[in-house]
């Protein structure tokens, strides 16, 4: 078990530039997941720290020693692959076993580690199948069983659950973390799902083509998003131009089209600087409807995806289009209803403007 | 339904002329008549007695087999090699190395063998069993290495990743997990490589130094004086070898792979 650290690391193939500049910390025993659109550069970081990419440029630390260099097999850290890359022509119990050849565990504890860990995968008696006898989710259970089995210093996940169909997948999920929360492995889990990103992590590594746009707890790259970008992977939001048109002690006010002007608490205007446009981001779920007449902007209802406790519903306020997702009272908005739709500024974040743009 | 029927023909006469002569030689390795030829006088093992008592055509059928097996040793290592490098290392010329490995497959043999021969003058080698060696060898490289290639290809990068990742150093990876992945296709290159080499002759003729033969070149001497029946029974017996030799292996894969998963 140890600390990962990346410093200044990057990794270019060619012309592309896979992994920009990345300045990351995974604690020791923490569960951290790299999430980003796919092509983003999240396997690219996995492959440097597990020594199947050599970084371009930059360290990698494990605890406190500088790893570039040490190659893969003497790294000592659990590899899962998304297509479990079990070994076809060995059964279950040689290919947990295939690790421990290499250190020197005595004859009589392998067995005994074998079954330890099909009972911590809870597959306990497969050792004599072939993998090909298993399905899908427990081929990947027993992936793990022969990463974790090693007792790695480091557990490395590149999409373990996205080959797993939707119900596995969840149960999955959980059962992954516990697993993680009982030994304690520090863990860098890749996906581009963000779903599995926020139920399982400790902290959120969010990137967009080889940057690192955010590093924060579920809670905070949710709730206060550093950029656009981030707002819009995560969740339904909107995104609406906004002007600065004042600040004072705790907050910043922005002016848009829709809504007027709106006072952001500065907590939530972090990344925001002294920029003089920016963007006011309301997630969906924090943008009420209310019946026409209400204070708030005017908006027409376009569409209703009706989804029983809830509606989502897909609006226009003059020329913007806007998502609201709400709880429905007694009975859901209406297509081509008017109707008054409010927001709470302590909701909102101020983001500043796309860089691309 | 005309054009189908004469397709069907067409295709049956394909066929009949494909396989007639070879059936003639199985057939008339068992006639008891003197002369190699039709009629067919009686049912007969007479000439395989004859054939087992040659001394001329067993050394001939001893030497084509250990030509064989060394050619399938030596094509079938080289190309391994050649295709793990040309399939999981990228380098510089790559594209001409894999030309340069695939071209005796292209270059008419004669032109192959020439070349050859020219090119040990030069080094002052005389011809010998070794030089009838290399040239097999390069002439089987090819098909060793399409095949191992091929299958190569279809083996994830992953299972060769997990096992370093577990510990295993490159020599180890390539001898626990990628050899037994590529068994199926490093037999049938060998395969390939030892029925090549048994059946050639155009090259042998150039490289053989005097006084060794092979199977074909024994054959092809013989015939200059006539037809004797040996050469049916002999030609019965290379049939055997070469069709024999790779359902046998075929089959006993099939067991292999059926019986472990
Ligand atoms: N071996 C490689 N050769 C060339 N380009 C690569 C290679 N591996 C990855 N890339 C490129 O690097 C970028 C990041 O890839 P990757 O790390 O696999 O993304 P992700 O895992 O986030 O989907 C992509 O643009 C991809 O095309
Ligand atoms: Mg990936």
């Amino acid at each position: 078990m140890a600390r990962v650290q990346l410093v200044d690391l990057r990794k270019t193939f060619g012309a592309v530039q896979a992994v920009s500049r990345a300045n990351v910390v995974f604690e020791e025993g923490s569960f951290t997941t790299l999430l980003g659109p796919s092509g983003c550069g999240k396997t690219t970081i996995l492959r440097m720290v597990s020594g199947l990419e050599t970084p371009t440029s930059g360290d990698i630390l494990i605890g406190d020693k500088r790893i570039n260099d040490v190659p893969i097999h003497k790294r000592n850290l659990g590899l899962v692959f998304q297509n479990y890359a079990l070994f076809p022509h060995r059964t279950i119990g040689e290919n947990i076993a295939f690790g421990l050849k290499y250190r020197d565990v005595p004859k009589e504890d392998v067995a005994r580690k074998i079954k330890e860990s099909l009972d911590i995968v809870r597959l306990p008696g497969v050792e004599d199948r072939y993998p090909s006898q298993l399905s899908g989710g427990q081929q990947q259970r027993i992936a793990l069983a022969r990463a974790i089995v090693i007792e790695p210093d480091v557990l490395l996940l590149d999409e373990p659950l996205s080959a797993l169909d939707a119900n596995l997948r969840e149960d999955m999920r959980v059962e992954l973390k516990a697993i993680q929360d009982r030994i304690g492995v520090t863990s860098i889990f890749v996906t581009h799902d963000q779903s599995e990103a926020l139920a399982m992590s400790d902290k959120i590594i969010v990137m967009s083509a080889g940057q690192v746009e955010q590093i924060g707890t579920p809670e905070e790259v949710y709730n206060r998003p550093a950029s656009a970008f981030v707002a819009r992977f995560l969740g339904a939001s909107n995104l609406l131009d906004a002007q600065v048109v004042g600040r004072d002690k705790n907050h910043v006010v922005l002016e848009t089209p829709e809504f007027g002007k709106t006072a952001v608490p500065l907590s939530h205007a972090a990344t925001l600087g002294q920029a003089e446009r920016a963007k006011l981001m309301i997630r969906a779920e924090k943008l009420t409807l209310g019946p026409k007449g209400n204070s708030g902007a005017e908006a027409v209802v376009e569409t209703v995806d009706y989804q029983g406790q809830l509606a989502r519903y897909f609006l226009r306020v003059g020329d913007t289009q806007m998502q609201a997702m709400n709880m429905i009272d007694e009975k859901p908005f209406l297509a081509g209803e008017t109707v008054s739709l409010s927001l709470n500024p302590n909701a909102c974040s101020a983001l500043p403007e796309d860089k691309q743009e | 339904m005309r054009v189908w029927s004469l397709l069907k023909f067409y295709t049956v006469l394909v066929y009949t002329f494909m396989f007639a002569p070879i059936m003639v030689v199985l057939v008339l390795a068992f006639n008891s008549s003197q002369f190699g030829g039709f009629p067919i006088e009686g049912f007969s093992l007479r000439w395989f007695y004859a054939l087992a008592e040659n001394d001329a055509i067993i050394r001939a059928l001893r030497t084509s087999v250990m030509l064989g097996l060394l050619t399938a040793l030596i094509a079938t290592t080289l190309g391994i090699l050649a295709s793990v490098a040309l399939v999981r290392y990228q380098f510089r010329g790559k594209q001409w190395i894999t030309t340069f490995l695939i071209s005796p497959v292209l270059v008419p043999e004669t032109v192959l063998a020439v070349g050859l021969l020219i090119f040990m003058r030069w080094l002052h080698m005389p011809r010998s069993f070794a030089l009838l060696l290399i040239g097999h060898s390069i002439i089987a490289l090819p098909f060793v290495v399409l095949v191992v290639q091929a299958r190569l290809i279809g083996i994830r990068k992953d299972y060769e990743e997990a096992a370093r990742s577990l510990g295993a150093s490159p020599l180890q990876t390539f001898f626990q997990i990628t050899l037994p992945l590529l068994l199926p296709a490093v037999f049938a290159g060998a395969l390939f490589a030892f029925t090549i080499s048994f059946d050639n002759i155009t090259a042998t003729i150039f490289w053989r130094p005097a006084g060794m033969e092979t199977v074909p070149t024994q054959i092809f001497g013989m015939l200059r004086n006539s037809v004797s029946p040996e050469i049916n029974a002999l030609g019965f017996v290379m049939i055997c070898i070469t069709v024999g030799v790779p359902l046998l292996a075929g089959g006993l894969a099939r067991y292999f792979s059926r019986k472990k998963i």
